[in-house]
């Protein structure tokens, strides 16, 4: 079993996501269906518009449950943008959100000069720069990385989150995929 | 704050870059996928594409083209002209664009911005101004109305747009330099990324705009040389603004 699926939440940008795995050579589906999300060999949860209508969106089509069964099971998952901030317990974002709690830490609103963050930014303490487009940012135990203070990444057990959008994010980012691939 | 971005901007027509590039090493000289490819390559931090005929009957042209360019480009892109509706900005965006740029649609009906940003989020709104005389233009620049340009990006940036698409219509085409004090004013009046553009005709002047700007467009100056971009950003950073560090491209 060596299908990747791209989960569908009836928003954004998924052509990108899937254009990336295309160049690494790892074709993939982006379905709802919860049977291929729990039994696909990795699953990318995309980032692309609100976190209320994701969550609804995952809750009425299963794929909530199946996140939920997938983590459990141990199964990698990789969530981008808004699609980490899903995997949080609760977010502020319109007027508060209910997520899928598979990560400890909530979701809160940038407080910086300039907001959304638009733009490439060094993630420490990785060393490479990647793109980010936000205007929430994940607050998590989890954290393993961060730009100017602002926690960019998290981890717990194989669900691996980012802020940044490495299906964006040129050469780095594609090597990041790769990277996230061959733990599948 | 994030790194200052390097922006080459393509006009095209009918699904085909429309003027000012110089073609040296380019196979097919009027295609913008190969080109945003080249300029990907050469270190853009993003892209943007202006529909610059933006006719009713060239939705489906420019919604292929958007497809294409998402299915070959890994670094971000945004989609102007035409985008007059909701439903427009949805095509635009779910045919792979990151952000869709909007200008007269705007200004005839400021909800819109308010619209596409709670549908797709504030990053995904480009307000661009075209400003001159110290008012907003519309059609390409040649008409003025008696919208007074900085209240009206701070209006635009109370109504959710992400980020400000400033264009001195003085200046662009002109190569002297970026418009600096207008660009100042404007990003002083708003806390959302400015992007500056009209004027570049140096790594001097592009370094200057990136002194009070988040980002800068680059046309001609980068068009006539498409190779040029890697020198380009190479002096840039020797002029003191950081860019971001390129890694070799994906093998």
């Amino acid at each position: 079993m060596s299908e990747v699926v791209v989960v569908d939440y009836g928003a954004g940008n998924t052509r990108s996501v899937c254009a990336a795995l295309g160049h690494l050579g790892r074709p993939s589906i982006v379905t709802s269906e919860p049977a291929r999300i729990r039994d696909a060999a990795f699953v990318v949860l995309p980032g692309v518009g609100s976190a209320r209508s994701a969550m609804e969106h995952l809750t009425q089509t299963g794929a909530a449950a199946a996140l939920r069964e997938r983590f459990g099971n141990g199964a990698p998952i990789l969530g981008i943008c808004l699609g980490m901030q899903l995997a949080m317990v609760r977010s502020e974002e319109d007027g508060g959100v209910e997520g899928l709690a598979l990560l400890e830490g909530d979701v809160v609103r940038l407080h910086e000069a300039r907001v959304p963050r638009l733009g490439w930014s060094v993630v420490e303490p990785w060393g490479e720069a990647y793109y980010f487009a936000h205007s929430f940012a994940v607050r998590s135990p989890d954290a393993t990385a961060s730009v100017d203070g602002v926690t960019v990444a998290v981890r717990r057990d194989e669900f691996l989150g980012v802020q940044f959008h490495p299906e964006k994010s040129g050469p780095a980012g594609l090597d990041f995929l790769d990277q996230c691939l061959s733990l599948a | 704050m994030p790194l200052p971005r390097l922006i080459p901007c393509l006009d095209v027509a009918g699904g085909r870059v429309v003027k000012g590039v110089s073609f040296v090493g380019l196979r097919d000289v009027g295609d913008p996928v190969e080109l945003a490819q080249y300029y990907s390559d050469g270190g853009a931090d993003e892209l943007v594409f202006l529909d610059i005929t933006a006719t009713p009957e060239d939705a489906s042209t420019i919604t292929s083209l958007v497809a294409q360019v998402a299915d070959v480009l890994a670094i971000p892109f945004t989609v102007g002209g035409g985008v007059r509706s909701v439903e427009d900005a949805k095509r635009i965006i779910e045919s792979g664009a990151d952000r869709v740029s909007i200008n007269s649609a705007a200004l005839a009906d400021p909800s819109l911005i308010t619209a596409i940003a709670s549908r797709f989020g504030s990053q995904a709104v480009v307000v661009a101004i075209d400003a001159g005389d110290g008012v907003v233009h519309t059609h390409g620049g040649r008409v003025a109305t008696t919208t007074e340009t900085v209240p009206w990006a701070r209006e635009a940036a109370e109504r959710g747009a992400g980020e400000i698409l400033l264009t001195s219509i003085q200046q662009d085409g002109r190569r002297s330099g970026y418009d600096l004090v207008l660009t100042a004013q404007v990003r002083d009046a708003v806390s959302i990324p400015v992007i500056a553009s009209g004027g570049a005709g140096s790594a001097r002047h592009v370094a200057e705009a990136l002194r009070v700007a988040d980002a800068a467009l680059v046309a001609s100056i980068v068009h006539e040389d498409p190779a040029g971009l890697a020198g380009l950003r190479k002096e840039i950073e020797e002029l003191g603004i950081p860019l971001r560090p390129l890694k070799e491209r994906y093998a």
